[in-house]
């Protein structure tokens, strides 16, 4: 078990599933940085955005129209709810914040699973990107390969509006001090709704990519939300760079404990975390000050 | 960040429970038809002779309706669903197997209050307390999970109700987690093993490596021991890694990978419901099948609808029913007949367990004469000959298992199959009896009767 070939393989392995936690870490991130809300229905937006892209993806035969719907959908949904929601509990204490965003995961997942059943339901990748890849060290899924790309094309869209936009630039100055921003006469509240609906497509976005890898079902966002509040923790938060290092690093962790023994790998993970709060609180990348 | 809003309780309509509520208080109200019962059978003892005085008796059910479980939780609820109408009606199919049975059970009609259990063993037994407080029900049954019919067994011992499990595939149930409240009818871990082992040796030869996939709970555990050491002893085997994941994972990717690595040649999966689905099509996915052979000890119902039939191919599976024994037995010719009228496909092992399950505690009750449930428990105990959709079955008095036969299946290639839901052959039906370990072995002590 313990060979270089396993381990070689095993390392790739943690990078496919690190880019995948990055990208949905990433819109959790961003979003509890600019707004200040830990958005608990992160999960099921990830959980929508499969479902939305599967019933497009039935309805056209097309992947890619399919990953646009899943990605434009839970966009859309989250520019609403920030609006008609979320936006009453930003003066809330964080107790209230927890509580809606839980209840708001609870209706959509209740939802699914009234109109699609508690069934599984299995996405088929592309034709293109079916089959298995000779890596040479090993024999990869041609879609989780892909997946890897799909998620750095991603992230790397995400970097530049971040970076490279003003939009980016006030996100990045309101994570900073959003008070500071408020003052300078910029519309904060126009640029917290493109935030969250912006973090709001991140999940979307993942949600599919990832539902022709473990299937759909409606509770498929659960478990990923957890893992999802550890990478954010391990790369600080509200730090996009800290997402995608944190991303990478549980993603190996994961995997590289499996080669050991796969008991241990969510004890690894967890340890890792708290490991992380003792030495740095604010995470990896993170910066203090910062909520 | 587990959601627990998601229960699902069935409640009966208000009138009936307001019906039972009523017989209730009049049963109370006429101290002389108690004193009778007392002199007949015993003090009361669990929700006894609450639970029977009105016209109906409740019978508590806590199944998966949601997460891992949810499909096959939702097979076994019609089985459950056909049997309670076939008790109620006196079909023939249920006195063909429980002769004493007319309508009803002693009279009273039947009603099912249903809870999802999400195959949690919490939600479980809350949810089956609250039908032992409000309902009174006097049977409860439920689980998919053997973690479920485990915990089960211990509600049913200490409140003394009882407990006929659903799908349950762990040796402890009937094991070293045994109980006098506690019955099983279907096939397990030590049973699967010794009837799919002799067919795996003979197909793929002695001495070969082996790689487990399992589910981190007392049913996987079990089925594992028991394959392993079977094919370990009797072929020489030697199992190169066992994956242990947890109940509920969605990437098998990490395992797959080791397994991939280990040099094995057969693959024996005992993950179970979505997880069996979601582990043997990414197996698929990173070409472990078909480089391995794939075999699965303990038969997962729809497992080769949602893999599909290229996938099944070839595969050898035990499992404790599969609808074309209807050629073979006349009962089962009647319940595939039957269950097909009713919900429009053909059942699935779930739902024969939880219907023979039903049938049996009928049986049982109707030799008593009574549901004083010491005495029910004596009758289940006397090993009466009944007749299955499998043959002629018995109850093992000294572990409450039934003695059943563990049917052998194999994937049938797709053009061979006769329509689309004809997924597998039966290649074999191995008698009970001689499959099982010793009453003792496996350390049941079934506890008190009162």
């Amino acid at each position: 078990m313990l060979s270089w070939a396993n381990f070689g393989s095993q390392l790739f392995n943690g990078l496919a599933l690190g880019a995948l936690l990055a990208l949905i870490a990433s819109g959790l991130t961003i979003i509890y940085g600019t707004l200040g809300v830990l958005n608990l229905a992160h999960g099921a937006m990830f959980m929508l955005g499969g479902y939305a892209g599967y019933a497009s993806y039935q309805a056209t035969g097309s992947f890619v129209v399919g990953l646009a719907a899943g990605t434009l959908a839970v966009g859309v949904l989250g520019v609403v709810l920030e609006r008609v929601i979320i936006r009453h509990f930003y003066h809330r204490p964080h107790e209230d914040q927890l509580l809606v965003t839980f209840g708001l995961a609870i209706v959509f997942v209740e939802a699914v699973r009234w109109f699609f059943s508690s069934d599984t339901k299995t996405v088929q990748a592309p034709q293109l990107l079916s089959g298995i890849t000779n890596l040479g060290f090993m024999s990869y899924p041609t879609y989780r390969l892909a997946v890897v790309g799909i998620c750095a094309v991603a992230l790397l869209a995400l970097f530049f509006v971040l970076y490279r936009t003003r939009l980016g630039m006030i996100v990045r100055a309101g994570i900073e001090d959003a008070e500071m921003v408020d003052s300078l006469g910029i519309n904060v509240d126009r640029v917290f709704m493109t935030v969250f609906g912006i973090g709001a497509m991140a999940a979307g976005f993942a949600g599919f990519v990832n539902s022709p890898i473990v299937s759909l079902a409606p509770d498929v966002g659960e478990q990923i939300l957890v893992q999802t509040f550890v990478v954010v923790v391990i790369g600080g938060v509200g730090s996009f760079p800290g997402a995608v290092l944190g991303g990478l690093i549980a993603g190996e962790i994961i995997s590289l404990t499996s080669m050991v023994n796969p008991g241990y790998a969510y004890v690894m993970l967890f340890a890792a975390m708290a490991l992380v709060l003792m030495l740095r609180p604010h995470g990896l990348l993170g910066a203090k000050g910062r909520e | 960040m587990k959601h627990t809003g998601n229960k699902l309780p069935f409640n009966p309509n208000r009138r009936s429970l307001l019906g039972a509520g009523l017989g209730v208080a009049g049963g109370l109200a006429l101290p002389g038809y108690v004193a009778q019962a007392f002199a007949a059978d015993g003090p009361p003892i669990g929700t006894w002779p609450a639970g029977v005085q009105g016209k109906e008796v409740f019978i508590g059910v806590a199944v998966p309706r949601t997460g891992t479980y949810a499909e096959q939780g939702e097979d076994e609820l019609k089985g459950w669903q056909l049997a309670v109408d076939h008790i109620n009606g006196g079909h023939d199919l249920i006195r063909k197997i429980s002769p004493k049975t007319k309508k009803g059970v002693q009279g009273k009609e039947l009603k099912l209050v249903v809870a999802d259990s999400a195959a949690k063993p919490n939600d479980a037994v809350q949810a089956e307390q609250r039908f032992i407080t409000e309902n009174k029900v006097i049977l409860m049954t439920g689980s998919t999970s053997s973690a479920v019919a485990v915990a089960m067994n211990k509600l049913a011992q200490r409140e003394k109700v009882l407990y006929t499990a659903g799908i349950s595939g762990s040796n402890d149930t009937t094991g070293k987690d045994c109980v006098r409240y506690g019955f099983r009818q279907n096939f397990y871990g030590e049973t699967a093993a010794n009837a799919i082992g002799p067919v795996l040796l003979k197909a793929y030869g002695k001495n070969k490596k082996m790689a487990f996939m399992t589910p981190d709970y007392t049913y996987g555990h079990t089925v594992t021991k028991s394959t392993s050491e079977y094919l370990a002893q009797h072929g020489g085997w030697t199992m190169v890694t066992n994956q242990v994941s947890p109940l509920g994972a969605t990437d098998y990717s990490s395992y797959l990978t080791n397994i991939a690595n280990s040099g094995a040649e057969v693959l024996l999966n005992v993950n179970w419901g979505r997880d069996a689905v979601l582990s043997t099509q990414q197996a698929k996915q990173f070409g472990v099948i078909p480089k391995m052979k794939l075999a699965i000890p303990y038969q997962i119902p729809f497992l080769a609808k949602n893999i599909g039939a290229e996938l099944a191919e070839g595969v050898f599976a035990a499992t404790d029913f599969w609808w074309t024994l209807e050629d073979k037995y006349p009962l089962a010719k009647m319940f595939v007949d039957e269950f097909r009228k009713k919900y429009g496909y053909y059942p699935e092992w779930g739902a024969e367990n939880a219907y023979m399950s039903f049938a049996m505690w009928a049986d049982a009750v109707e030799h008593a004469g009574t549901f004083y449930p010491p005495e029910v428990i004596k009758s289940y105990e006397a090993g009466r000959k009944l007749q299955s959709m499998v043959g002629e079955v018995y109850i093992r008095k000294e572990d409450h298992q039934l003695v059943r036969p563990v049917v052998i299946v194999r994937g049938k290639a797709p053009k061979q199959m006769r329509n689309k839901e004809d997924f597998w052959e039966v290649t074999e039906v191995v008698a009970g009896g001689p499959l099982m370990q010793k009453p003792d072995a496996f350390g049941c002590k079934l506890g008190d009767y009162t």
